[in-house]
């Protein structure tokens, strides 16, 4: 690798920040003291504290997973602080008291304005209040039926549809940090869709800042009725910089009949030093339950943060002719590492998946897809096609694509292709007798490379996502 | 003077391929550069648009005067070298007309000139296209991904007709070339030339010579330019080989 290409991959991340949170905490560690305490602060009916109790019995029983391709540090989960309660950043008073080096960054991403004052803590205007705003749309969305709130919110408000449907696709002893999850999620989002209702707009795009402070352990349910529709959009560009180590996120989506779901996640949680020193360890459960006829899940993630990253947003194809699809980059450098994927579980007839994975490796990282296709025994004529294609950036990263293919029906159709390539000094030659700068060159490449993935995102995040892979890569801003 | 090459050593891995070029180049020239397979042709194309793979060891190299080695291979060709590959890479997923512009429109920077928009552009391009007889589909596909050789080939020229460089090196443009493509390269590299920019082609054959006719020939053997000569010379190795120029040098 040429002098220059390394030059590149290796300058620092800069885009971290570090947001001066003065928080309410219980003290470190886990029990059931803890669990119940988190429970009553936040004033949970009995139920609830059943489900976290019993979550929480499971989870002692249970190993903390070693087969993914992922090395890192015994995590000490009696040295963590389980529920802490943000209080409000401090307020700055215009945007010419932020960090000018990160308002660089949100122009580069081309964050929209009233979005950088929300997480940069600067007072908003009348226009662009997200109280405001969050009221408006509320409204406009409840009037037709949909809930669109906070997950405490919806425990105290919708208790039924949260009981109804928690856990239902990702139970909580189904692994180990989904477990560890249900025990002690502190907020998230819940979004319902009634029966025939199409969602007007993407959902959370002006609602960034109800995520603020739930990052940790997050929990997200959506559920889409009888042919509803909604676009759900989660994350940002913008880098995110967290003080817990340990994320254990839980997502649930749920489509009925005829019913569709897309979902869609840029991630730019901090990734530690170029020497691997610091980051969050990801490790997330996400899954969709396509339970009823013609349903259809659609993921859509854009991972590029974290120093460990640990997920495969799946899709249960339960109901006859469902679908599920996954379109995914995953990039990591310096010493990043990534073990990242799908599953797909035909149990319908002519159910159908689709799978198009891109993982980006640069500097010292690792990253692994990990996949697996399997079609159940009453499955018949289920399809599954699937692409998993690695590319290289200089000789001291790793790609590793572990696909497990798993068919009990001999009806069922299954395609798979795979590559491999490297941004090699030719194509980086070329780019540069053409007047072109190495920058631009490899934005241009990584993007040609995503672009299958790219066009399931919405527009403006598809913008955004362009220009962050660029960022990531150039390591510098402006 | 485009270029004035004097003495010019150079090595790749630690051998020894230039071993004293010298070439003058003005503009409103032709000039071809024959030899046969590692004689340093292609290697010499390579050293003049500054491949990372190869070192520069002695002599020099003037582009309108100035030291060609203390540019970067952007800088060359935003000064205006312009090298058409004899392997042109493939870009998946870059569309063809995504690049042209992003080309044309860094040149137009360097200039001080106004950027186009993709619809300005497209205009161009357009145009630009009729020169290599491409069907306009091309500038929606990705970069030379699925092109036959004669695509890329012609799709090499389209680059040149878009950034319209002073001093275009065609590195064994030829090779690979049916007769009907070779015939558009062709066309497509006469059109270009105009008084004011000039070609040096690296070519093993005769072939090519016949539709663009150079000025000069120079041949090249052992890492040197060991004769030059008009366009008959080109006739005389088609008919004798090269074996009796090496004899004599």
């Amino acid at each position: 690798m040429s002098a220059a290409l390394q030059n590149l991959v290796n300058q620092p991340y800069k885009h971290g920040f570090v947001t001066d949170i003065e928080t309410e905490s219980v003290a470190k560690g886990l029990s059931e003291d803890v669990i119940r305490l988190i429970s009553k602060k936040k004033n949970e009916p009995e139920w609830l504290l059943e489900f976290r109790l019993s979550a929480y019995r499971h989870w002692l029983t249970m190993e903390e997973p070693a087969w993914a391709n992922v090395s890192y540090p015994k995590i000490d989960f009696q040295d963590i602080i389980y529920f802490s309660q943000p209080k409000p950043k401090k307020q700055l008073a215009s945007m010419d008291e932020v960090d000018p080096e990160l308002r660089r960054t949100f122009e580069k991403l081309g964050v929209p304005l009233h979005e950088q004052k929300l997480m940069t803590g600067v007072a908003v205007d009348v226009i662009f209040d997200s109280v405001s705003v969050t009221t408006t749309y509320k409204a406009k969305l409840a009037e037709i039926g949909i809930i669109f709130c906070s997950f405490s919110e919806a425990v105290h408000e919708h208790p039924e549809l949260v009981k109804q449907y928690l856990g239902s696709v990702v139970p909580s002893s189904d692994n180990f940090y989904a477990a560890l999850n249900s025990a002690v999620f502190t907020d998230g989002s819940f979004c319902f869709i009634p029966k025939g209702v199409k969602c007007p707009m993407d959902l959370s795009t002006y609602f960034r800042i109800n995520t603020e402070g739930s990052g940790q352990f997050e929990r997200t349910l959506i559920v889409a009725e009888e042919s509803a529709s909604v676009c759900y959009l989660e994350g940002c560009t913008a880098p995110q910089f967290d003080t817990n180590q340990l994320h254990a996120a839980v997502v649930e989506l749920i489509a009925l009949d005829n019913a569709d779901i897309k979902y869609s996640t840029v991630q730019n949680w901090y990734a530690g030093d170029e020497n691997g020193k610091g980051g969050i360890f990801n490790f997330v459960t996400k899954r969709g339950l396509c339970k009823g006829v013609n349903s259809k899940i659609s993921w859509t993630q854009v991972e590029t943060g974290s120093a460990i990253t640990w997920k495969y947003p799946s899709c249960v194809l339960l109901g006859d002719n469902s679908t599920g699809e996954f379109y995914s980059v995953a990039l990591t450098n310096h010493l990043q590492q990534a073990d990242t994927g799908t599953k797909m579980i035909h149990v319908g007839k002519n159910t159908r998946s689709k799978i198009i994975a891109k993982g980006i490796s640069a500097g010292r990282s690792n990253n692994s897809y990990r996949g697996l296709v399997k079609i159940g025994s009453r499955a018949t004529g289920a399809r599954n096609y699937s692409q998993c294609d690695s590319m290289l950036l200089g000789d001291r990263c790793v790609a590793n694509t572990f696909p497990t293919i798993d068919v009990q029906n001999t009806t069922a159709t299954i395609e798979h292709e795979a590559s491999t390539s490297k941004i090699g000094e030719d194509q980086m030659f070329f780019f540069a007798q053409r007047g072109i700068d190495s920058e631009e060159a490899i934005s241009m490449i990584i993007n040609g490379f995503c672009k299958d993935v790219f066009v399931h995102l919405p527009m403006e995040f598809a913008v955004e996502a362009t220009k962050l892979l660029g960022l990531k890569l150039e390591g510098s801003v402006g | 003077m485009l270029l004035e090459v004097k003495n010019l050593k150079a090595e790749v891995a630690g051998v020894q391929i230039l071993k004293g070029v010298d070439l003058t180049v003005r503009a409103g020239e032709v000039h071809a550069i024959m030899g046969i397979n590692g004689s340093g042709k292609s290697t010499f194309s390579k050293v003049l648009a500054g491949h990372p793979d190869y070192t520069v060891t002695g002599g020099t190299a003037l582009f309108e005067g100035k030291n060609l080695f203390d540019l970067e291979p952007e800088e060359r060709a935003r000064a205006g070298l312009f090298m058409a590959f004899q392997y042109p890479v493939e870009i998946p997923g870059v569309s063809n007309s995504a690049l042209l512009r992003l080309a044309y429109n860094t040149l137009q920077n360097e200039r001080g000139l106004e950027e186009l928009d993709p619809l300005e552009f497209d205009d161009l391009v357009q145009e630009k296209i009729k020169v290599v007889e491409m069907d306009p589909s091309f500038l929606s596909r990705s970069v030379n991904e699925g092109f036959s050789g004669g695509e890329k080939k012609r799709n090499e020229i389209l680059q040149m007709a878009v950034l319209e460089p002073k001093l275009a090196i065609l590195d064994e443009t030829d090779s690979g070339l049916d007769i009907d493509a070779l015939r558009i390269v062709a066309n497509g590299v006469n059109s270009l030339l105009t008084a004011d920019n000039a070609v040096v082609m690296v070519t093993h054959y005769q072939r090519l010579l016949n539709y663009i006719v150079p000025d000069y020939v120079h041949v090249m053997d052992g890492g040197r330019i060991v004769r030059t000569g008009g366009k008959e010379l080109a006739l005389e190795l088609e008919a004798r080989g090269y074996d009796w120029l090496r004899a004599a040098a």
